[in-house]
């Protein structure tokens, strides 16, 4: 199947085939979702709570990874902070993996003037970066996760609906789906128990890879200061707001999320290049 | 000297119980046509790709395969690639896959020979357009893509550039499978002279019983990565002395037989996992006893060069395959 | 052998420039068995997928027990019934197979289709037990399966349905020769028992001979030839029927001679 996921240039050279490294991925991805889900049991104190008495203070056993120029305790962000660094991207591939099978599959099967509709308008969306795709809509809705996560979602779509599409023509070619078609099966009852779930792997592996590029955007925008609010724990957010402190000489309450984003991303990349890798294995 | 000479290759495969190659004598003198029938998984096409030593990942092989009088499993790799693209050739099944499509055929045909620094592209390409003419084709076909050929014409090609190296010994592995019945004709014809003008000789590994007899000095019918039955086409078609040589006669279809029900074998050839004891076809043979599935049998002389490997050959002695 | 069970006439089927399927007409008895045969670019295929329904014909008309198939089915009803007239098997026994459904889920899901309201199993065990599968194939996926068994499971999913006809796309072709003759012997057995009719569709001559009764040649889109099977193999009238014949490898065959012989009819 002459089918490629979609990678930016600097990630992709992360797929290796050294298992250790994808292990090590996959354990890191677990610890970051297991400590999103856990983080209200976990985070040592209130992550909203300011000490400024204890402001910018290196890690002690009060503040075991420091406070920052507020004086709220960075494991606490940290940990409550995957929660909404996490939710914004998993929404983002849950639109666009469904979308994108969505168009895709609708693109691949009807063919004719609907896929060139479809076609067309996903790659007129492709020619469009997302994050500034984002940064428009923010601006115009104002601040919240939803803006942000859907107009990602819209961005991320065509990986997905592309893929999809060459995948389900590749897939349709073969003799099964013509048996089913003259069994009297319905082209719907087709594509959602055969078809779909025949080239669902590889979408999905695409999705884990999303899922870090989605990631790294979110923490981008805000950064910027879009997206969300001021006073809820971010990844993005806590680097904003840790400029400061790295100009006092406190880098810890800015570098660790920076860590954490980067790490993240990293993780998915490879767990998902692996899948893919895998997947691609197994169909030959 | 013989083209290929195989003795007694023994072919183990990572996680299976038995080789699936197991003591595989086979010879193909200069100039001989030479084929070897067998169904799949009879190991027909591993023993034509060992004298290229095309083997899988992790097999490990044993007992001798010289070609050209050089054995081909313990050269270094310089040699083989010299013999590759040399003394030896294959032609494989499906001339679309042997070919690149963005390639033109003048690159495909000059390739191998330049890249390995025996002519200059000027000689290259001067063998290519006599070899093209060799195969009826003419020279307007260099600036081709594979993707203007018809299939039967493209194999022709794929043929052409095996001979680039003036091989000593040519393999084709069910060359003409994939072609038409009248395009078949015309590429047999052609490989037959071919091997008169260049004096190559011809291992033709094929599924179908009536092309081997009809084209091929001597026989070699493979059953379970064992050589079942060997001798002169006409003999072993006419008087098969191994019983499943007779049951893949009789359950060949063939448009000047009676019609109606086929003499079909019963069962499955053995699988790979399973340990065989005695006669890899003993489980679907006719004529099998305790002997047979306790002893392997040797392959026992029953005229000149026509030799079967089985207990009970003589029980076949005087039967006609053919109706 | 009285009744027309499939009539197909004036068939056409343009792709291009080309004219794939050229005037094409047959008929084919309730119960009988009719051979389309022809090489590659013949148009072989292309009838058979219009007599299914995969493809639709240009002009000419398609008639199964007296009803005309045209245009594509709309509706589930039309689908059905449909789906009862024409069944197929195809070529390739590892790629018309879903590689996540075993044996049993396949016949399953097809039986719930056309039949809701009767109970799968003994159905299932029946056609399992009719093309030669046991139960412990019942339980298998595809890929755990050989290319016979495989072959087999697609046969009887096409029978689950109780087609009038069964058109089988060189649906041993890609078998063993010994693997062949058993699906070729079981194929005979049932029509025998279900009267169901057969078109097989194929380019191997022998195969002709031994399980059809009447035969059409096809070359370049348009019938040359057609007759009563064994009669036209004797002796045919056309030479490109001439031609195939002569191409069947056998002792003594001469391929330079079919080659020039090749050139000639053109």
């Amino acid at each position: 199947m002459s089918v490629a996921l979609t990678r930016r240039p600097g990630l992709a050279a992360l797929r290796t085939g050294w298992g250790p490294l994808h292990l090590l991925c996959l354990g890191f991805a677990a610890v970051v979702v297991l400590a999103a889900l856990l983080a209200p049991w976990l985070a040592p104190a209130d992550p909203n709570a300011v000490d400024l008495g204890g402001a910018l203070g290196g890690p002690s056993a009060d503040h075991l990874l420091g406070a920052d120029a507020a004086g709220r305790d960075t494991l606490s962000r940290l940990l409550i902070g995957a929660r909404t660094s996490l939710l914004g991207p998993l929404g983002v591939v849950v639109f666009s993996t469904v979308g994108g099978i969505v168009v895709g599959t609708l693109a691949a099967w009807c063919g004719g003037w609907l896929d060139s509709l479809l076609s067309r308008s996903t790659e007129l969306v492709f020619a469009f970066p997302g994050l500034l795709l984002a940064v428009l809509i923010v601006s115009v809705y104002g601040e919240g996760l939803l803006a942000p996560v859907l107009a990602l979602a819209v961005a991320y779509l065509p990986y997905v609906s592309r893929l999809t599409r060459s995948l389900v023509l590749a897939e349709r070619r073969r003799p099964y789906v013509s048996a089913y078609q003259v069994q009297g099966h319905s082209a719907w009852q087709i594509c959602r128990r055969h078809v779909i779930p025949n080239i669902a792997p590889v979408v999905l592996a695409q999705s884990a890879i999303n899922f870090g590029y989605a990631l790294m955007d979110l923490a981008g925008l805000s950064f910027l200061g879009l997206g969300v609010p001021a006073l809820t724990p971010d990844w993005g957010r806590m680097v904003f707001d840790g400029q400061t402190a790295i100009q006092h000489g406190y880098p810890l309450s800015a570098v660790l999320p920076c860590a954490a984003v980067i790490l993240t991303v990293v993780a998915f990349n490879v767990v998902g290049e692996r899948w893919a890798d895998q997947v691609a294995r197994r169909d030959r | 000297m013989n083209a290929l000479d195989i003795q007694g290759l023994r072919l183990q495969l990572p996680g299976t119980a038995r080789p699936v190659l197991d003591g595989v004598d086979l010879t193909v003198a200069a100039g001989e046509t030479v084929a070897l029938v067998g169904e799949s998984g009879s190991g027909k096409t591993l023993t034509s790709r060992s004298a290229l030593r095309l083997l899988p990942p992790g097999a490990r092989a044993e007992g001798k395969v010289l070609v050209a009088g050089e054995d081909v499993l313990t050269m270094d790799a310089d040699r083989l690639r010299a013999l590759r693209t040399g003394q030896a050739a294959m032609i494989f099944q499906d001339p679309r896959a042997a070919t690149n499509p963005l390639r033109r055929i003048g690159d495909f045909l000059t390739e191998s020979v330049t890249l390995a620094g025996k002519m200059n592209r000027a000689e290259a390409t001067e063998r290519a357009v006599s070899l093209l003419g060799a195969v009826g084709l003419g020279p307007e076909l260099l600036g081709r893509y594979p993707g203007q050929l018809s299939g039967g014409m493209l194999q022709r090609v794929v043929i052409a550039a095996a001979l680039m190296g003036d091989p000593a010994l040519l393999l084709a592995d069910e060359a003409t499978t994939a072609l038409d019945v009248t395009s078949q004709a015309e590429v047999v014809a052609l490989l037959g002279r071919l091997r008169e003008q260049f004096g190559t000789g011809l291992l033709f590994v094929t599924h179908d019983l009536g092309l081997a007899a009809a084209i091929s000095d001597r026989v070699y019918v493979m059953y379970a990565g064992r050589i079942a039955e060997v001798g002169p086409a006409a003999a072993l078609f006419e008087h098969p002395r191994h019983p499943y040589t007779a049951a893949l006669l009789a359950a060949t279809p063939r448009p000047d037989a009676p019609g109606g029900r086929l003499a079909a074998i019963d069962g499955q050839p053995p699988d790979l996992r399973q340990e065989l004891t005695g006669c890899a076809f003993a489980a679907r043979c006719p004529l099998a006893t305790e002997l047979c599935r306790t002893v392997v049998p040797e392959p026992v002389k029953v005229s000149g060069g026509h030799l079967a490997a089985c207990h009970h050959s003589d029980q076949l002695e005087g039967s006609t395959a053919r109706v | 052998m009285s009744e027309t069970v499939l009539e197909v006439s004036g068939l056409c089927r343009t792709f291009g420039d080309v004219r794939a399927v050229d005037e094409v007409s047959f008929t084919l008895p309730a119960g009988g068995s009719l051979g389309i045969v022809g090489e590659s670019g013949s148009g072989k295929t292309t009838t058979a997928r219009i007599v299914v329904g995969l493809e639709e014909a240009d002009a000419g008309s398609v008639t199964v027990r007296g009803r005309r198939r045209e245009g594509r089915a709309r509706g589930k009803a039309e689908r059905l019934t449909r789906a009862r007239e024409v069944q197929m098997v195809f070529q390739d026994p590892y790629l018309s197979l879903d590689p996540r459904y075993g044996v049993q889920d396949v016949l399953r899901e097809t039986l719930r289709l056309h039949f809701p309201d009767a109970d799968p199993a003994p159905r299932v065990a029946e056609l399992l037990d009719q093309v030669g599968l046991g139960t412990r194939a019942a339980e298998a996926l595809p890929r755990q399966l050989s290319g016979g068994q495989r072959q087999r499971v697609a046969i009887a999913r096409a029978l689950a349905v109780e087609p009038a006809v069964l058109v089988l796309d060189e649906a041993v072709a890609a078998l063993d020769v010994s693997v062949q003759a058993q699906v070729l012997n079981l194929l005979a057995d049932i029509r025998e028992r279900t009267g169901v009719g057969y078109l097989f569709i194929t380019h191997d001559l022998g195969v002709v001979r031994c399980v059809t009764e009447e035969v059409i040649v096809m070359r370049q889109g348009r019938v040359v030839e057609a007759g009563r099977t064994e009669a036209v193999l004797a002796d045919p009238q056309h030479p490109y029927t001439r031609l195939l014949l002569d191409s069947v490898p056998r002792p003594g065959w001469e391929p330079s001679l079919i080659a020039a012989a090749r050139r000639e009819v053109g």
